[in-house]
Order: structure tokens, then C-alpha cells, then sequence
């Protein structure tokens, strides 16, 4: 069976999601005596193509068109399935990350492929083409059995590892086969945080809520997330009021996260914020009521005055990054 | 400008989520359905939009006649009409050809969607629905703004915020911040029973996927708590013990 990745890059490198899907397709190849191929739309120099080849890609498609640069679901859609065809893909592998996620079923739409998005384990062919994947914003997983010949699998980034599979190099450079008509949506702009570690790819995540009383001592969360590199959260009447922007809201009605490690201070553990952060790896919960639901969560609790734990712990951070 | 705004009836949030016939169906009994929240957004967005410079907004639902609880709430917002698709939503591609197939002749403006149902998590029906229908769609937008026959929209990206712009028709889905959802009062409450809710039978499709079974994640081992005093030893616990920094 062959195998599509859509490697995603952004200002012509790689994240690691895209390693993590050459990787996962590559588990697949072996399992089903298949190829890997690549397809890269966007003008990435060959050195960096290259690296694809480490996790078990034999073939990497490149469309390089100014154009491309940026993101636009359309066009990549159109250049994805143009190679899904000349490739004979039986599978399209794609990073679920706001990208990947908006290509994804325009993907599987014109190739009438089922999709599954979210998915969390390898495809179990035992009985048909089965996947597992969140559902209920993480309360429950739903195993899903693709029923067409060809498929689209959106995978979940930070789930599954990259592993190194060296294969010889071929780097094929594709016409885009497009015209200037199929760009429909232009990119005005783009601000991307700098310096800032993104949410949706935070591997440790520090989150406040209304136990921390107001914006003012939202430093407490901060200072932890800078000593551990983590990103930070907040719980959705945290967002409402204003103390933190809406795109740190995390839970079912926010983000869905999967960090290795989550830190809650000051978050009670209601149902919905614990739907979008429950697939956590480690949980720590910091709440001076002891029947606080997050405690049932948690791996850690600590339970007393965030203002009195706080400060510890960020000392204890500081010394052990500099340690 | 013709908007049209695609609903989905999801449990209420606060769900505790159970399955019946061994693992396979998910368990409604007690549920309460509610209109997904990110549609809720989607509406009133689409009100506000046709309030300013005129025109129509009109619902959409695949679902059985159990959903109607969840329209009839949509008209009451504010919507001018509604349809139903009458089949049981089973994955997001079935919707979306439901939503196609009527919406081709329909000439929509601009299409709405939720950036996901909150119930399935799938975020794939704006996508799928916008390359059914030959259309361009941006995803996860926080903002949009139309004039002249263009949309200008700004939408979540990776580790940040895009402007981008299209020419209408054009399939959106909304993303929190969009705006605030409105709640209905008791004159929309009156004329929603009123207002048309169409009842069409769903297009003949093939299904591309089926769930086959359901699990719910392995409890928990209890809490280990650490004193007040100790609070600082979590950071060697974390090393040493979790392994995970
Ligand atoms: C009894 C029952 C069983 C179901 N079983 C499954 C199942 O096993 N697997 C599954 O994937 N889905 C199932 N559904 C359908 C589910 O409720 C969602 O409608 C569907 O999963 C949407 O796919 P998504 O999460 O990819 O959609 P998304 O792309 O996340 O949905 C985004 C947006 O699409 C629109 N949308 C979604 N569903 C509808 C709809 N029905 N009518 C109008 N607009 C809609 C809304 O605007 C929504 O906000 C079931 C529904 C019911 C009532």
C-alpha cells in the first residue's frame, strides 16, 4: 500500500508534526509492504527536503511556486490529490494541526476518501481499516472503520514518536498544475506570536483560573511557564473576563490539548475543561479545596493557596533549569 | 446577501458520556441536546452580518425530528427559516453531502459552519462541504467582515493569527471569539413557532466510515499529594519519578 504524507512547513522548514507523520506513514509502509512518499508544496530548499528521507520517506514530491509559500486550503488540497493520483496513494497522512486540518477533508473530498481526523493509534486491518480517536472533546474514544479504497488519516500531533528510518534520497520536482485562477484566498497577513511557545504544540502547558483572582498575578503562571519552556492556559471564565485572550482557553468549548504535562492552579475541574485536557500525560492540580473535581484527575495535587505554592515551586523551576 | 448556517444538535456539555449495546452506541437516555456552540456563534454572526446590510438567514440540520427542539431554539435567536435534513447524522462526510445536495441550488452567499461539533470532534464538515460545492473555505475564523462581494476574516493559524480575504460565495467555520452568542427572548421565543421549518429527505450517499466501537479512558490511579510545605519537591517528582521534564 502507498502512502502520502503531506509534510506541512512553515517559512520553508519542518515542525516536528511533519516528522511524526513521515514516521507514522512509514510504520504503515512496513506493516503493508508499501512506499512513503512526501508531497511539499512551497519552495523548500533540498537540504531541508532531505530530512523526510531520515524518518523513512523514499520519495519526496516538491512543488515549488512562489505562490505556495503560505497556506491555502484549495490549492494545497488540488496539489495533494494530484499527487494521491500519480502516486496511487492508498492512505494520506496528515498533521491535525490548523492546517492539516483544513486541508484534510477537502483532501478527502475530492478523492472520495473516508476520513478520520484526530486519530490517536495505527490502523488495525484485522477486520477492515480501523482507527481510534477522541471523541466528546477527549471524554471517550470512538474506534472508526474506514469503508473506502482510499483513505485520509488527520493524526494527532505529540502522539506518536518520530523514528529514524533512513532512505536513499529522491527529490522529484512536480509542476504545481495550477492556475492563478484557483488561488481564490489571499493572505493579507500573517502575525505569528514570536518567542512564545504555541499552545496547540506545548509539550508542558502551565493554566490558571479564577482562583487566581485577576490578571494581575497572572505572573505566577508565567514565571513557571518560562522556567519549565512551557506555554500557557487559562480555563474558560478566565477567558470570558478578559484576563486572558480567548486563544488560551482550553477545554471542550476551547482547545483540546494533549501536552506531556499540565499544570491547573486555581482551576476547579469541571466536566468541560477537563473534556479538552484529560488526555494529558502527568496532571498536576493546585486548588485549596480539597474536593475540588480536578483532584480526580490528577496524577500531583497540592492542595492549599496558590499564592503560598506558587512561589516554591517557580524557585524550584528556576533551580532546575539551572541546574 | 443569502446566508445559510449549518446546526448541529450535540449533547449539553456538562454530558456524562456512557455507551449502550456493548460499546457501540452512544447512551442518549437523560441527555440533554443543545445547539452546538460554535453554530450558536456561526447564527449570530450571520444575524448581525444580514441586520447591517440586509438579507436572509436560513438553518440547516441533518438530524431526526428529535433535533427540532434545537431549531426551533435557532429561529428564536433570530434565524428567518429552517430546514431539516431527515437522516440521522452518522460521520461528517454523510452530513456534508446532505448539506450539498441542498444547498447547490440554493445559491448561498456565504456558508457557516462550527470549527467543530463539540459531540464528534471531526472539524471536517466545513472543508469537505466547501470542495463538494466547488468553493473556497477558511477555517477556525475569529472575524469577517463583508462588503462588496468580498469577505475579509481573520483565522487562528499555528502559533497565530492570519488576515486573509475571499470572494463570495464562500464556507466559513467559526471559531470562538467570533462574537458573543445571543440568547433568545421571549418575542423570538413566539415568532419562532411561526416561522418555516422545511422538512427534506436526504440524499441517496454512500457511507465512507462507520464507528464500531467506543471506549472510555482507563480511570485514573488516585492523587498523590504533596504538602503545602513540599510544594517545591513537585519539580524533582516531575524528573525523577514522572520522567516527564
Ligand atoms: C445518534 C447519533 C449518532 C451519531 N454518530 C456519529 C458517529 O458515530 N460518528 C460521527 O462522526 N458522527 C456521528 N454523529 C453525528 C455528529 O453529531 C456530528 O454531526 C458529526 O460527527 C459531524 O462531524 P464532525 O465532528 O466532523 O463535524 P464538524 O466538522 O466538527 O462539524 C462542524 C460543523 O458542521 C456542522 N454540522 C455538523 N453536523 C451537522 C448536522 N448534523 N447538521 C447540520 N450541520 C452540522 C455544524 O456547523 C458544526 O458546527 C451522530 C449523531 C447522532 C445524533
Amino acid at each position: 500500500m502507498n502512502i502520502l504524507v503531506f509534510a506541512e512547513q512553515i517559512d520553508g522548514s519542518f515542525k516536528k508534526s511533519a516528522f511524526e507523520a513521515v514516521s507514522y506513514a512509514s510504520q504503515i509502509a512496513q506493516a503493508h509492504s508499501g512506499n512513503v512518499t512526501a508531497v511539499v508544496p512551497g519552495n523548500v530548499a533540498d537540504d531541508k527536503l532531505a530530512e523526510l528521507a531520515n524518518f523513512g520517506a523514499s520519495k519526496i514530491v516538491s512543488i515549488k511556486h512562489d505562490k505556495l509559500n503560505g497556506f491555502n486550503a484549495e490549492t494545497y488540497a488540488k496539489v495533494i490529490c494530484n499527487t494521491a493520483t500519480s502516486e496511487n496513494s492508498g492512505i494520506v497522512v496528515i498533521s491535525n494541526t490548523y492546517s492539516g486540518k483544513s486541508v484534510a477533508p477537502r483532501v478527502a473530498a475530492r478523492l472520495k476518501a473516508g476520513i478520520a481526523s484526530g486519530v490517536i493509534s495505527m490502523p488495525n486491518t484485522s477486520n477492515g481499516f480501523v482507527v481510534r480517536r477522541g471523541v466528546f472533546s477527549g471524554k471517550a474514544f470512538a474506534d472508526v472503520n474506514l469503508t473506502t479504497d482510499v483513505k485520509v488519516l488527520a493524526i494527532t500531533p505529540n502522539t506518536f514518536n518520530t523514528i529514524e528510518n533512513k532512505q536513499a534520497v529522491n527529490i522529484i520536482n512536480a509542476e504545481s498544475g495550477l492556475a492563478d485562477t484557483d488561488f481564490t484566498t489571499q493572505s493579507v497577513e500573517i502575525n505569528r506570536v514570536t518567542g512564545k511557545i504555541p499552545l496547540t504544540e506545548a509539550e508542558i502547558v502551565v493554566s490558571g483560573g479564577r482562583g487566581l483572582k485577576g490578571p494581575e498575578n497572572w505572573h505566577l503562571v508565567e514565571d513557571l511557564a518560562t522556567a519549565l519552556g512551557a506555554a500557557t492556559a487559562c480555563s474558560k471564565p478566565v477567558s470570558d473576563m478578559h484576563w486572558r485572550p480567548h486563544s488560551e482557553h482550553v477545554g471542550q468549548t476551547g482547545i483540546t490539548i494533549k501536552p506531556n504535562l499540565y499544570f491547573a492552579i486555581g482551576i476547579s475541574g469541571a466536566i468541560q475543561h477537563l473534556a479538552g485536557v484529560s488526555s494529558s500525560k502527568v496532571i498536576v492540580a493546585i486548588n485549596k479545596d480539597p474536593e475540588a473535581p480536578f483532584f480526580k484527575a490528577a496524577d500531583y495535587g497540592i492542595v492549599g493557596d496558590a499564592f503560598e505554592i506558587m512561589p516554591k515551586i517557580i524557585e524550584a523551576a528556576k533551580a532546575f533549569k539551572n541546574s | 446577501m443569502k446566508i445559510l448556517v449549518c446546526v448541529s444538535n450535540v449533547p449539553d456539555t456538562t454530558t456524562k458520556v456512557t455507551f449502550t449495546e456493548n460499546n457501540t452506541q452512544f447512551n442518549t437516555g437523560g441527555v440533554q441536546f443543545i445547539i452546538n456552540p460554535y453554530d450558536e456563534l456561526s447564527l449570530t454572526r450571520a444575524l448581525e452580518i444580514t441586520e447591517k446590510q440586509g438579507g436572509t438567514v436560513t438553518t440547516v440540520t441533518v438530524g431526526l425530528a428529535d433535533t427540532e427542539a434545537s431549531i426551533r431554539k435557532a429561529l428564536a435567536i433570530g434565524a428567518n427559516d429552517a430546514v431539516r435534513i431527515n437522516a440521522a447524522p452518522t460521520d461528517a462526510y454523510f452530513v456534508a453531502e446532505q448539506i450539498a445536495a441542498y444547498a447547490k441550488a440554493e445559491n448561498f452567499d456565504l456558508i457557516f459552519t462550527g470549527r467543530e461539533s463539540i459531540d464528534y470532534n471531526g472539524g471536517q464538515v466545513c472543508g469537505l462541504l466547501a470542495e463538494m460545492l466547488g468553493l473556497p473555505s477558511v477555517n477556525v475564523i475569529t472575524s469577517i467582515e463583508v462588503e462588496g462581494g468580498k469577505a475579509t476574516m481573520e483565522r487562528d493559524i499555528d502559533g497565530g493569527k492570519e488576515k486573509v480575504s475571499a470572494n463570495l460565495p464562500l464556507v466559513v467555520s467559526a471559531q470562538k471569539e467570533l462574537t458573543e452568542p445571543r440568547i433568545p427572548n421571549m418575542r423570538g421565543i413566539m415568532a419562532a413557532r411561526t416561522k418555516p421549518l422545511k422538512v427534506v429527505e436526504p440524499a441517496g450517499v454512500a457511507a465512507t466510515s462507520a464507528t464500531v466501537g467506543f471506549e472510555l479512558p482507563a480511570p485514573k490511579g488516585s492523587v498523590k499529594l504533596i504538602s503545602v510545605e513540599d510544594a517545591g519537591s513537585i519539580i524533582g517528582i516531575l524528573h525523577n519519578e514522572a520522567k516527564i521534564i
